[in-house]
């Protein structure tokens, strides 16, 4: 599917914002070009803090800026800013309750170009268990820059998967809303319900496509906003549809999936599987092999919904 | 070291140089400033002082070098192959899909790396294990690893440097590739590293410096890091990142960059030429 793009949305967006707020900080570790936070640079070169190779201190920074009345945002690799210094972010930022926004470039598979000790296949599952903390993964530009906003704008520790670069324009600037804890519907279907999102959305819509052609009509929902998440939307998919499947850019434990599986497990049973990266390491290569290899594209989804829905009412 | 030896290591070093831009070249994608001011640092190595196996790499008694700088695995593919340890025509596939040869070193697919690395700041500790475990083991081998000057910045580096010292592991041998570049820029720019001699000095280590092209200076260092007991060692390489493609050193643009055709073939150029000077 050929969505249009813009070109470092994140990075523009960020540094709009700096114009908008004072209070906003940006604080890097020698990745500045990786996560565009050059334009917030050159705009506001006094808000701005290098550390260097440093990622735990740059969380421990960030953490006293905060609770100095500042809205720090700090990023780097989405590896680096949920595994490695994972420690500092749930006591520095989690239980302190510091207002840092971390920000995760490149999440999931998308690191493809520098392979496993790049690819975060596991900071979903990391930062949704901290008590407190935001999470967001958005689709596309439009998306990702209302959430962004957004993160400006409500105090409080938050991580957002940041994807770099070209980012696709799915949704209509013009009508798309952003709710925390709101999912959004992109298309009604009685068999089957869809829940996706981030870099995996427009697989989710294809094979719902896909479905259509073939007489399967499949609810599609784009769950941008992993926590707080719309409960009220993924029963009503249970309800409304009798089966889910969930498909993301992560490790099949812990992420959208285990976020929808809780809520249907214990409120309403319906048969589901969960698409995402089982049980292994990431590695070197473009998103579309790597979908493919990993059994996340649009074809891999259309199967495991034909194959779900055959599961119900057994 | 000896002119006939010095020659053969300087021809060996302009074969890996070659190696590391066709690598970065066909792939479209690569470190070539980090990967080439370690070249004369590594042909050393493994030319010349490591005690390895290429027929046996698990050989237990093997010294063992870590890549902690992962992103210049390049060099490391560059230097296996050459070596050895695999054919050189699978360099052609680095950072392709399913291939071995992954961005970031991966212990589990290539023969003769001992660390999975790319994240940077981890590879002096666990050198620091495997060298208590040689020294447990009652085995005469030693364990080199590469730092980054930018990885410096990584406080676990200064928990092993403690550690290290603490522990007195002495089969332990430091390399600092201090091109003074990180990603951001010049690393005075963005996090200084200096007095690096003296932070470790501090640290309880045995510290040296030298010019980390020149490869008797390399083997000398080496040679007095193994008669100092008692201390764990870091030799301090001063480098230039880009060594030895003119447009490249001491850039930090050039720290990961892919390669135009013109720049591929000026590059192949400008190693042709050092070569001819060095036959005369
Ligand atoms: C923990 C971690 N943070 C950030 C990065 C991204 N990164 C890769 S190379 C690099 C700069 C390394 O600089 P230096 O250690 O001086 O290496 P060299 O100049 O020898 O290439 C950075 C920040 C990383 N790989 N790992
Ligand atoms: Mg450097």
């Amino acid at each position: 599917m050929n969505y249009p793009t813009q070109l470092q949305p994140f990075g523009h967006a960020l540094a709009e914002l700096g114009a908008i707020d004072e209070r906003i900080i940006v604080i890097d570790a020698d990745l500045q070009r990786a996560t565009e936070t050059n334009f917030f640079q050159e705009q506001y070169p006094e808000r701005y803090f290098d550390v260097g190779i440093a990622e735990a201190n740059m969380v421990g920074i960030s953490a006293g800026l905060a609770l100095s009345g500042k809205t720090v945002f700090c990023g780097t690799f989405s590896s680096f800013i949920t595994q490695r210094v994972c420690d500092q972010v749930v006591i520095s930022v989690g239980y302190c309750r510091s207002n840092v926004k971390l920000i995760g470039v490149e999440p999931g598979i998308a690191s493809g170009r520098n392979g496993a000790s790049h690819q975060a296949l596991l900071d979903i599952a990391i930062m949704r268990a901290i008590p407190g903390m935001t999470v967001f993964d958005p689709a596309d530009a439009i998306e990702l820059r209302a959430m962004l906003k957004y993160l400006a704008e409500n105090p409080g520790p938050a991580y957002m998967r940041v994807p770099r670069g070209k980012v696709p324009v799915i949704f209509d600037e013009t009508t798309y809303r952003f709710e925390a804890g709101k999912a959004a519907m992109l298309r009604d279907g009685k068999d089957a319900a869809i829940i996706s999102g981030g870099i995996l959305l427009p697989e989710a819509i294809q094979a719902a496509e896909n479905l259509a052609a073939k007489g399967v009509q499949a609810r599609v929902l784009n769950m941008g906003s992993i926590k707080p998440i719309d409960k009220q939307a993924i029963l009503a998919a249970a309800r409304d549809t009798g089966c889910i499947v969930t498909a993301e850019n992560h490790s099949s434990y812990g992420g959208l999936g285990g976020a929808v599986a809780e809520i249907v497990s214990q409120n309403c049973p319906v048969p589901m599987r969960i698409l995402g990266i089982e049980d292994r390491f990431g590695e070197v290569g473009p998103n579309d092999w790597l979908l493919a290899r990993f059994g996340l594209n649009a074809d891999a989804i259309e199967k495991a919904v034909i194959e779900t829905i055959e599961k119900k009412g057994r | 070291m000896d002119s006939k030896l010095k020659k053969e290591l300087q021809a060996k070093c302009l074969d890996v140089k070659r190696d590391v831009i066709s690598i970065i070249y066909t792939a479209g994608s690569g470190h070539p400033g980090g990967s080439l001011s370690a070249v004369e640092i590594l042909t050393v190595l493994y030319f010349q002082e490591m005690k390895i196996r290429t027929e046996e790499p698990a050989w237990p008694d093997r010294d063992k070098f870590i890549l902690s700088k992962g992103h210049a695995a390049p060099l490391v593919y560059a230097i296996l192959a050459e070596r050895g340890f695999f054919p050189k025509t699978e360099l052609a596939t680095f950072n392709a899909p399913g291939t071995n040869l992954q961005k970031h070193l991966d212990m589990h697919l290539v023969p003769g790396v001992e660390l999975s690395t790319g994240s940077l700041g981890q590879g002096l500790s666990a050198g620091i294990g495997m060298a208590l475990a040689a020294r447990l083991d009652k085995r005469d081998s030693h364990v080199y690893v590469l730092v980054g000057d930018g990885e410096l910045q990584e406080g676990q580096i200064w928990e092993a440097a403690m550690s290290a010292a603490q522990f007195k592991v002495d089969n332990l041998i430091v390399f600092l590739d201090k091109n003074n570049c990180q990603v951001d820029g010049f690393t005075r720019d963005i996090c200084n590293i200096d007095p690096v001699d003296e932070k470790w000095q501090s640290f309880g280590w045995h510290v040296q410096t030298i010019d980390g092209h020149d490869l008797s200076q390399i083997e000398d260092a080496i040679v007095k890091a193994k008669s100092v007991p008692g201390k764990p060692h870091i030799i301090i390489a001063n480098t230039i990142k880009g060594k030895g493609i003119s447009y490249m050193e001491n850039k930090p643009e050039w720290h990961a960059r892919a390669f135009t055709e013109e720049e591929y073939k000026q590059a192949m150029e400008e190693l042709y030429q050092q070569e001819r000077a060095l036959q005369k």
